[in-house]
């Protein structure tokens, strides 16, 4: 992406220092952790790079309250393993996207905040943001700014660990995030019903998440991307359980019996089910696809409906994530593929993501939808409230922005 | 009455040709000028401040909204919205020169899909109405605050309420998809809708909570959930408060998140039990009420293995419902806590700060010197599982000088929740209540930050003037 300088403070004054001096210079800076998704959205053009990769540390762990403090450098796989040793996991169940990148950086836990990049479990429990307790940052003047604490409830003052979640270090660059996080669940289990077409397949998600057995996650994968995965083989609407054995073993006999409409019911074994949701979670099936990757939100029902469209457009290959709102899909990374995309998430009252592309693509085209002029205004002004003379991240999310 | 901002003279002049341009937006009865007839809203949930408004107008949709503050904004005239006028920390309280936008009059459920999970409401809809909009199918919208028969859910969405099943479910925050916005020159913006997760910087998330500082909502896109095939509680009651505070890390260590996990103190016990007859042990020091979520056997088996560890720590009484009356009767007291310390007290401060959980003996000591010093009881109710505590403070109005002290009290406690690691309000928002209070939290550079964001909504700070953020002139 860029052969910039790579500055890399080893702590957060050194991060302010460095977006002091850009400032007063009036240079842009391309913000960053490790650079594992430095191949996401648009291409920043920056004189230096700054890495927040090594800030790095878990500064506050009490698991009997549900908190973690890290610096916004630590690797997602150390937070993952420390709090794992005690039982516990990031409830954000965070995707990583290092093989659909080719990436080979540790993704950090920075990163998956500004990127608000949340797995299958976003459908039960909430997004990455929604975990986010509190952060720290470095604004566009190089203020440390604080939001939000280390209390599971907080309403004191404006959100801006949610307007931060998700804004790519283009208002400010994060330094230490705090989380909240929840116990390892006993036991995990997949079911699987095979062989129905997608509308069947999504209406069998609602019914699983609309049961009282609390499904943590429902995806539904056509034959094509199913037979990539290890496990699985068929058309398969795919829903988890995570909770003690016994309720586990209750509550998949009580799903089978209410999916039994739609088919028979197959529970996977532990290690399979672990396997099969890193797949759907990392869009392994995906992989091997040279061309673009979007992602489309839509309201679950709607999810068929773009799917088939896009199938008709350029041959999309597809599969369905949270109950069948999101929608993965591989196609070739051309403007008129694009258009297609943006057009059937904008039909079905969605939104989308170009996620991967060439360089060449990400430039040419919006990578987001465009907002409405009175957001798209207030956008300019937020951005200017945090970073007056745009030079953190500058054109990531949009061009001239 | 807490300072405010001086009232603009040339509105307050120009008064009659403002309500004159508001008749010609709005049907006849939806505009109100009349002094008695002002009357009713010139406070809110916390009664100790009124106001009397400019006008108080109550559109009926978001085109009338859009209109009026279209108008307003030519108009330069400042606006507070207001739901059912329940917030605690005075969110809606009207200003001199301000005109009040009332949305109770839009209280209609437009939709509720059950495949997709969702329900769109217009921003005067109950709490409670969402969830009774769903009666016999089994779903509802999670958060409840403790207002929720009356309570509507723009004024929700405004101060990200929160409630007694949170450390489950999540707040109001954590529950939304979409809003229908009006910006404050009366535009009108949808932000999300059906989808989970819109692409671009999280409107959704700074809207929510920003106490009318940023935009007025008319319509909010809530998701709502399937309830669990029942639930049950039970009641822990222990010999000291730092032994409950173990008890409630040994619950949550041990990998079980109870849907709710209240604490009383012992004045909180006594205050209840005397008015709710609830079988509350008034020997106890410090009492829990831990509820769980699932099939018969599930909440045995949860209930079990959160009797064991209560049985760890040398408790009193344990008693677990054997039925949902009899959760009924152990929630009965709790449920109750305002209504009874209203019955011992001819006067209550309700207070609402976050503090680390694995402070709340240290906490409750200091409160209970600083109880000695002002001379005001005081009960604590504690969210345990989410570190929302809420102390009441009893004080006597008729007494002089005692809302002073009780004003003082209060904020002595939300300055300890800040130096134990929490924050000022986990629930009830800032308001009026803990604005002058925000300089303990946040740094200046960190207030600037929050007020250029307001600005960049609301250049004018024409919304909701004199709440969140302590008073001066607006940064250019």
């Amino acid at each position: 992406m860029s052969a910039a300088p790579v500055d890399a403070p080893g702590d957060e004054a050194g991060v302010a220092a460095a977006v002091r001096a850009a400032w007063a210079a009036g240079e842009p800076l391309l913000v960053q952790g490790n650079g594992s998704k430095g191949a996401m959205l648009r291409p920043v053009q920056a004189a230096r790079t700054l890495s927040a990769g090594a800030l790095t540390g878990i500064t506050l762990y009490s698991p009997q309250e549900l908190v973690l403090s890290a610096r916004a450098g630590t690797t997602v796989a150390d937070l993952t393993a420390a709090v794992a040793a005690k039982g516990q996991q990031i409830t954000a169940e965070i995707p990583d996207f290092s093989a659909l990148f080719g990436s080979t950086t540790a993704p950090t836990l920075g990163g998956a905040v500004a990127a608000n990049l949340s797995g299958p479990r976003r459908v039960a429990w909430g997004a990455m943001r929604d975990h986010v307790l509190g952060l720290r940052a470095v604004n566009g003047t190089g203020e440390v700014i604080r939001s939000g604490g280390r209390v599971l409830k907080n309403v004191t003052g404006l959100d801006l660990c949610k307007l931060l979640s998700g804004s790519h270090g283009t208002l400010a660059v994060l330094t230490e995030i705090t989380l909240k996080v929840l116990p390892v669940p006993e036991r995990r289990a997949a079911l699987v019903v095979r062989g129905l077409d997608p509308v069947r397949g999504v209406a069998a998600l609602s019914a699983a998440l609309g049961s009282p057995y609390g499904v943590s996650a429902a995806a539904y994968l056509p034959a094509a991307l199913a037979d990539r995965v290890p496990g699985l083989a068929g058309a398969s609407a795919l829903v988890r359980l995570e909770d003690f054995s016994s309720f586990v073993a209750y509550r998949s006999e009580r799903l089978r019996a209410d999916l039994a409409a739609f088919g028979p019911v197959e529970v996977l074994d532990e290690a399979t089910t672990l396997a099969v949701w890193a797949a759907v979670r990392d869009a392994l099936p995906l992989v091997g696809e040279t061309g673009a990757i979007w992602r489309v939100s839509v309201r679950p029902s709607a999810g068929p409906v773009v799917a088939a469209t896009l199938e008709q457009a350029f041959g999309a290959r597809w599969f369905l994530d949270w109950g069948g709102g999101l929608v993965w899909i591989a196609g070739p990374a051309t403007a008129a593929a694009h258009d297609a995309v943006c057009a059937a998430a904008h039909a079905a009252g969605g939104t989308w993501m170009l996620l991967r592309a060439p360089e060449v693509l990400r430039a040419a085209v919006a990578v987001i939808p465009p907002e409405p002029a009175p957001l798209a205004a207030i956008a300019r002004r937020v951005k200017a409230a945090f970073d007056p003379k745009g030079i953190l991240n500058p054109g990531r999310l949009r061009a001239g922005a | 009455m807490i300072a405010q901002l001086p009232p603009r003279q040339d509105v307050l002049a120009r008064r009659d040709a403002i309500v004159a341009g508001l008749r010609r937006l709005l049907a006849p009865d939806a505009v109100i000028a009349e002094p008695d007839l002002l009357k009713p809203y010139e406070t809110d949930g916390m009664s100790c401040h009124r106001q009397v408004p400019l006008a108080v107008v109550l559109p009926a949709t978001t085109a009338e909204v859009a209109a009026v503050m279209a108008f307003l904004h030519r108009e330069g005239v400042c606006v507070v919205a207001r739901g059912a006028g329940t917030s605690l920390s005075g969110g809606a309280l009207p200003m001199q020169d301000a005109v009040v936008i009332g949305v109770m009059r839009m209280n209609r459920i437009l939709e509720i899909d059950y495949a997709d999970r969702l329900a769109v409401v217009q921003a005067g809809v109950t709490n409670l109405g969402i969830t009774q909009a769903m009666e016999g199918r089994g779903f509802f919208y999670a958060p409840d605050p403790s207002s929720q028969l009356a309570c509507m859910i723009g004024g929700n969405v405004a101060m990200n309420s929160g409630g007694a099943h949170c450390l489950r479910y999540g707040v109001t925050t954590n529950n939304l998809l979409g809003l229908k916005l009006v910006t404050v020159e009366g535009e009108v913006v949808d932000i999300g809708g059906g989808h989970l997760d819109a692409a671009g910087y999280d409107w959704l998330g700074l809207l929510t909570g920003s106490e009318g500082q940023l935009a007025i909502v008319t319509e909010v896109t809530v998701r709502i959930l399937r309830a669990a095939e029942g639930a049950r509680a039970m009641l822990a009651a222990f010999r000291a408060n730092d032994v409950a505070g173990d008890c409630v890390a040994a619950i949550i260590a041990s990998g079980i998140i109870p849907v709710a996990l209240e604490f009383m103190d012992r004045p909180a016990i006594h205050a209840c039990e005397a008015f709710a007859h609830a079988g509350y042990p008034l020997d106890a020091e410090a009492m829990l009420i831990i509820e769980v979520e699932g099939s018969a056997a599930e909440q045995d088996d949860l209930l079990g293995r959160i009797g064991e560890i209560c049985r760890r720590h040398d408790p009193i009484s344990l008693r677990i419902s054997a039925s949902a009356a009899e959760s009924a009767a152990i929630w009965k007291g709790r449920k109750g806590a305002f209504g009874a310390v209203g019955r011992i007290s001819p006067d209550y401060l309700c207070m609402d700060g976050v503090i680390p959980t694995s402070r709340l003996a240290e906490v409750l000591r200091r409160i209970g010197a600083m109880s000695a010093e002002y001379g005001l009881q005081v009960a604590n109710i504690f969210h345990a599982g989410d570190g929302n505590l809420h102390p009441l403070i009893m004080f006597d109005a008729n007494e002089p000088d005692s809302f002073d002290r009780a004003e003082r009290f209060g904020a002595d406690i939300l300055r300890l929740c800040v130096e134990m690691g929490g924050c000022l309000t986990g629930e009830h928002g800032v308001g009026v209540e803990k604005r002058d209070l925000m300089v303990v939290q946040f740094t200046a550079a960190e207030l600037d930050q929050q007020r250029r964001v307001k600005s960049a909504f609301d250049p004018g700070w024409l919304l909701n003037p004199s709440k969140v953020f302590p008073l001066q002139v607006p940064p250019a």
